[in-house]
């Protein structure tokens, strides 16, 4: 039984490439050999089209990584740790450098505070920031907005999307929340036990596949019955309180609304969810 | 790599632990130097006892040289300890704060991070003997001037002033070499865990163990007397001795650093291919 075995992963400069699996997938194993903190029982690994092993320095200088949390030394400054890594890179890093890649992420005002005195979110931003100090193209985020609070979730996610839009870096984003990566990435991958179960456009796969869909109404009993003559008979789930909830592709989702309100129901709310569960059984049962 | 050491020390230089060593040996010489101040005339008299009815003591034999000699004792145990509380978190430190995966993802080899590791804690040991040596010298040479120096052995040795510095200067230099056997050995301990107590104890429990074993009075211990490294912690006062028994000295050069090569040799070994799972 192998963590990972075969895996090939296509991701092109300028992507924001989701990299989703369930808990145990074999993401941040993926991702500590991409690194080369750990190494595979056999085999080889390729970046850039180049070995791992035998172009680390080459390699690891075009790549920035926070792999799982990110930790610093606590007892010094977030500039200074900056400084420190930066210079172990080899990077010829000037105080305006790290001053702007603070600024960046959101934390000039804070540059002379010792990191033991950082919240989470404000690690997790320090850790975006020491993985861009020394200008790599490619961006590795392990899961980068665990243990956040929404807040916090919704800060990383546009400093994600920024870095892609305004910055220009590639990024390679593990995540075990579909709907993050829905939100950020352009193309993905699925996981499970070291294999790719799917990868492609995050549109194209997910326009593909019916989502969980909650429809608000006045009179849930009256939609459940409209909805039963249509082609959406026996899709629905269950009913709660006002709330039905059915499974639908999302080009199915204004022809339901439409016949919903033509026959006089009140439409409060629709609200497609897709959880990565629900996708990942979705898919092997296709599979199957 | 200048660059990479620079950083290793500044990383030594900024945690408190660092300076428990220094202000430790401080506060040890003092206590002992102005121990000696105060009943230093009683401490010669009961050294010279049997000797007394033999010989004739004139001078300051009660000086700064005799304090240096006497402190240098020190190097047994209480130095090699305080020299794990750091060279044991080097490694063990990195993985116990997670910052190894930063390190080892820079554009950088692992054998280039552990040779600035390794020699950030070669500068740290050596400042902390010769750090030893210039306070215990200095504070006695103030509190008690210049002056013969008398090594009691199975030999009364007596060193002119202008004998003694050079002596003190291989000593320390002796002396180094046997701490950089703890700080390898403290070194190894820590790339295996990622606590650095664990380090800690480890060598200081391998330190105590060697010296009970080599105590022992058993032929096959014995026999393995010559090739344990606590054999040699001692091996400075080996220059204390008119003539300076070279073979021997040497000796405990060459095994002392057949320790290190070994220690640093394996930690180098291991952890080349050493999973970062922290």
């Amino acid at each position: 039984m192998h963590a990972v075995a075969g895996l090939d992963l296509n991701v092109y400069e300028g992507d924001v490439f989701g990299f989703l699996g369930p808990n145990g997938a074999g993401k941040s194993t993926t991702i500590r050999m991409l690194m080369t903190l750990i190494f595979p029982t056999s085999g080889e690994i390729k970046l850039f089209g180049k070995d791992i092993y035998k172009e680390r320095k080459y390699i690891l200088s075009r790549v920035g990584a926070i792999v799982e949390k990110p930790d610093f030394y606590g007892y010094l400054s977030a500039y200074k740790n900056l400084e420190i890594l930066a210079r172990t890179s080899g990077y010829p890093v000037t105080k305006k450098r790290i001053m702007e890649i603070l600024e960046m992420v959101g934390l000039d005002k804070r540059y002379k505070s010792k990191v033991k005195t950082f919240s989470h979110g404000m690690k997790q931003r320090l850790g975006i920031a020491q993985a861009l100090i020394h200008d790599p193209q490619l961006i590795i985020l392990d899961e980068p907005t665990t243990g956040l609070d929404p807040q916090g979730m919704k800060e990383i996610r546009e400093l994600v999307i920024s870095l892609s839009k305004d910055h220009k870096k590639t990024i390679f984003l593990s995540s075990h929340i579909l709907y993050e990566v829905e939100m950020i990435a352009n193309r993905m991958v699925i996981i499970n036990k070291g294999q790719t179960v799917i990868e492609g456009s995050v549109n194209e796969l997910l326009d593909a596949t019916e989502a969980r869909v909650n429809i608000e109404v006045d009179d849930p009993q009256k939609a459940v019955q409209l909805i039963g003559e249509t082609s959406f008979n026996g899709k629905i789930d269950s009913v709660t309180g006002n709330t039905v909830i059915l499974f639908a592709h999302k080009s199915d989702i204004a022809p339901i609304n439409k016949k919903l309100v033509e026959n006089g129901l009140s439409v409060s709310s629709i609200v497609p969810t897709r959880s990565l569960e629900e996708y990942f059984l979705n898919l092997t049962e296709k599979v199957e | 790599m200048t660059g990479l050491v620079g950083i290793e020390l500044y990383k030594i230089f900024r945690k408190w632990r660092t300076y428990i060593g220094f202000i430790t040996i401080a506060v040890i010489v003092l206590v002992i130097e102005i121990s000696m101040l105060i009943e230093g005339e009683n401490y010669l008299r009961f050294l010279t006892r049997n000797l007394s009815s033999i010989f004739v003591f004139e001078g300051n034999f009660l000086n700064g040289y005799v304090m240096s000699y006497l402190v240098m004792g020190a190097l047994a145990i209480h130095i090699p300890f305080l020299i794990t509380l750091v060279s044991g978190d080097l490694l063990a430190g990195e993985a116990t704060a997670g910052t190894y995966r930063m390190l080892i993802t820079r554009p950088i080899t692992r054998m280039q991070l552990l040779t600035a590791k390794v020699i950030a804690a070669t500068i740290y040991t050596n400042l902390m003997v010769a750090f030893l040596g210039f306070i215990s010298l200095g504070l006695g040479v103030v509190l008690f001037g210049t002056g013969e120096l008398i090594v009691i052995k199975d030999v009364l040795f007596i060193f002119s002033q202008d004998d003694i510095l050079w002596r003190f200067f291989i000593a320390y230099g002796i002396a180094s070499l046997s701490m950089m056997v703890v700080t390898s050995m403290a070194f190894f301990f820590s790339s295996l865990v990622e606590n650095a107590i664990g380090p800690i104890v480890s060598t200081m429990a391998v330190i105590i163990v060697f010296y009970i074993l080599s105590n022992i009075n058993v032929e096959l211990l014995q026999s393995l007397k010559p090739y344990m490294f606590t054999t040699y912690m001692q091996s400075w006062n080996i220059v204390f001795t008119d003539p300076v028994e070279m073979s021997e000295l040497w000796n405990a050069v060459l095994v002392q650093s057949i320790h290190i090569v070994f220690f640093l040799g394996l930690t180098f070994y291991l952890f080349r291919k050493k999973d970062i799972t922290s």
